[in-house]
């Protein structure tokens, strides 16, 4: 494996009040791949996800323990800046969210709230990751209209734009395409291919197909334990234990 | 097959029967309130063969039982903005501020026993309020500002205020409270601090139930009687201090009404600022719907 490691994640246990939701996961990330997290409803593959950017923070009942070391440093470290963390590791959600605001303004959200006032740079961002998102071309004629008038599939684009515009190394996805038509689904794969140039994604997926098409690696979740991790093509050809070997021929799920 | 559509039939018309009498309830309150509105102007209008509107409206003198009497009703309708600008003034910052604690700080526990008790304020009966603003908050004004009378503006405006306030919190918190998740989620996770979260995300997007809390809460204070009646210090002038005594329209009206001659130009006049206050509270009422309109909640994002 030539990529570096991006992110260890080393004995995680992870609470919902009394019910264990994740055990003993440990795994390495690399850089500039792209990891899929796969496995049947309730398995924990978002839980964990929410890990990686402290998501799950929002949720008071929860606890966490073992660790997560983005470049060597534990991220559930209480002296960990969860902001900053946020800067590092960017998110896409299920669901298309896009602020009701304008287009240019959900871009540039995540730079104004960081305190970026000058004007030129904030222009050149959100046009820098439009274009990265693959969405400049669509929107670039009505880039202050709001960006609630957009489809579906152009919502999670910008979206996605609007993660990359604070320029973050690694950008999870929780089932981006999950809400999407086939089109709009094929759009956002061929993004990820792309961004994988610059970025290290890590997305959490249902669909079997795609986790095939678009990763690198893909790690299977049941009941809150990590089963098997490999290299995509490995784990889907010739995975190494019968349970795998279940479920993404589909036998249960 | 005969018995079929025989029982079709008479389903057929026992809904028709249905829709016609809630058809009929409707009709009958909706007549009801329009005949209110009718009496109202009716009861008013006569009053302009006496007196021009403008003069009715603009004039500084309120003299209702003088021989040649005066029906200016200015210093009453200042008398009621500056009360309903001035309680507005305290209860916006406090409810809207008291609804984001709730909302967005607050722990569920704290939430669940704080929000039915502002609930339950809105409550109490606007005479307890004008009591307690009478004997209690009166003397205290009087004593620690050395002011002649403690029934004035300030005290009427801060009783009113706290009128509004359970109405401003309590919806104002169920607009915050519905922000979707996930634009607050969007939001932190592009790495924003939950204050500014609070002020670039969810304030925008709760807008709209804000603005309709407070003009509810507003109208609430506008159209209050009791409160002004008892506390307000009822001297028809124009107010030179926060600390002088007004006389609203809802109190003169209150006041007034059982001492003016049936269908003299008293009781016309006093119909006519029924009137005035009616245009008032239903200007209220149109801006609400116009802002709720213009700002409306915005949901998840939709396919």
């Amino acid at each position: 494996m030539e990529h570096s490691l991006k992110i260890k994640i080393k004995n995680l246990d992870f609470y919902y009040g009394d019910f264990k939701a994740l055990h003993d996961i440990s795994m390495d990330i690399y850089a500039n791949q792209v990891t899929a997290f796969i496995g049947p409803s309730g398995c924990g593959k978002s839980t964990l996800l929410r890990c990686l950017n402290r998501m799950n923070d929002l949720i008071p009942i929860i606890r966490v323990e073992g660790q997560i070391l983005p470049d060597d440093q534990n991220i559930n470290d209480p002296n960990v800046d969860v902001v900053t963390l946020r800067h590092n590791v960017g998110m896409v959600f299920q669901k298309p969210n896009p602020f009701p605001k304008s287009i240019f303004e959900n871009v540039a959200y995540g730079l104004r709230v960081n305190g970026i006032k000058d004007k030129a740079y904030i222009a050149n961002q959100v046009e820098k990751s439009l274009i990265q998102a693959a969405i400049w071309d669509e929107v670039k004629d009505r880039i202050h209209d709001s960006a609630l008038g957009l489809s579906g599939g152009q919502q999670q684009r910008l979206c996605i734009a609007r993660a990359l515009a604070i320029e973050p190394e690694v950008v999870l996805m929780d089932e981006p395409a999950s809400a999407l038509d086939p089109i709009a689904t094929q759009k956002i794969e061929e993004l990820i291919h792309q961004l994988k140039k610059s970025y290290t994604i890590i997305i959490v997926t249902h669909n079997m197909q795609q986790a095939a098409r678009v990763s690198d690696i893909t790690a299977f979740f049941y009941l809150g334990k990590l089963i098997e991790v490999d290299d995509t093509k490995t784990l889907f050809t010739k995975p190494k234990l019968q349970q795998t070997e279940d479920y993404i021929t589909g036998r249960f799920g | 097959m005969a018995k079929g559509s025989q029982t079709g039939k008479s389903r057929q018309r026992r809904e028709g029967a249905i829709s016609f009498f809630f058809f009929f309830v409707a009709l009958t309150s909706i007549t009801i309130l329009t005949l209110i509105v009718v009496f109202l102007f009716w009861e008013g209008l006569p009053i302009f063969s006496k007196v021009s509107v403008h003069d009715f409206l603009f004039g500084r003198y309120w003299y209702p039982t003088d021989d040649p009497a005066d029906f200016g009703i200015f210093s009453l309708i200042v008398a009621s903005l500056a009360v309903t600008a001035m309680s507005a003034v305290i209860s916006i910052p406090l409810g809207v501020m008291t609804a984001l604690y709730l909302a967005e700080s607050a722990s569920a526990r704290l939430r669940e026993w704080v929000k039915p008790i502002v609930e339950l304020l809105a409550a109490l009966p606007s005479v307890v309020i004008g009591f307690f603003g009478m004997v209690i908050v009166a003397p205290f004004l009087q004593e620690i500002f050395d002011i002649p009378t403690g029934l004035n503006l300030f005290n009427a405006s801060l009783m009113l205020a706290f009128m509004s306030v359970p109405t401003i919190c309590s919806i104002s918190e169920d607009a915050i409270y519905s922000v979707p998740l996930e634009l607050k989620e969007a939001s932190l996770a592009l790495g924003a601090p939950q204050w500014e979260t609070i002020a670039r995300v969810i304030l925008p997007a709760s807008l709209s139930g804000i603005s309709t809390a407070i003009i509810l809460g507003m109208s609430r204070a506008i159209g209050e009687t009791m409160v002004v009646l008892m506390i307000a210090g009822g001297a028809a002038q124009l107010p030179s201090s926060i600390f002088d005594p007004v006389r609203p329209m809802p109190a003169s009206i209150a006041a007034e009404m059982a001492e003016a001659p049936f269908r003299s130009d008293h009781y016309y006049a006093l119909f006519a600022t029924g009137v005035v206050l009616f245009v008032f509270t239903l200007l209220f009422n149109l801006v609400s719907e116009h802002i709720s309109n213009k700002y409306r909640q915005v949901g998840a994002a939709t396919l």
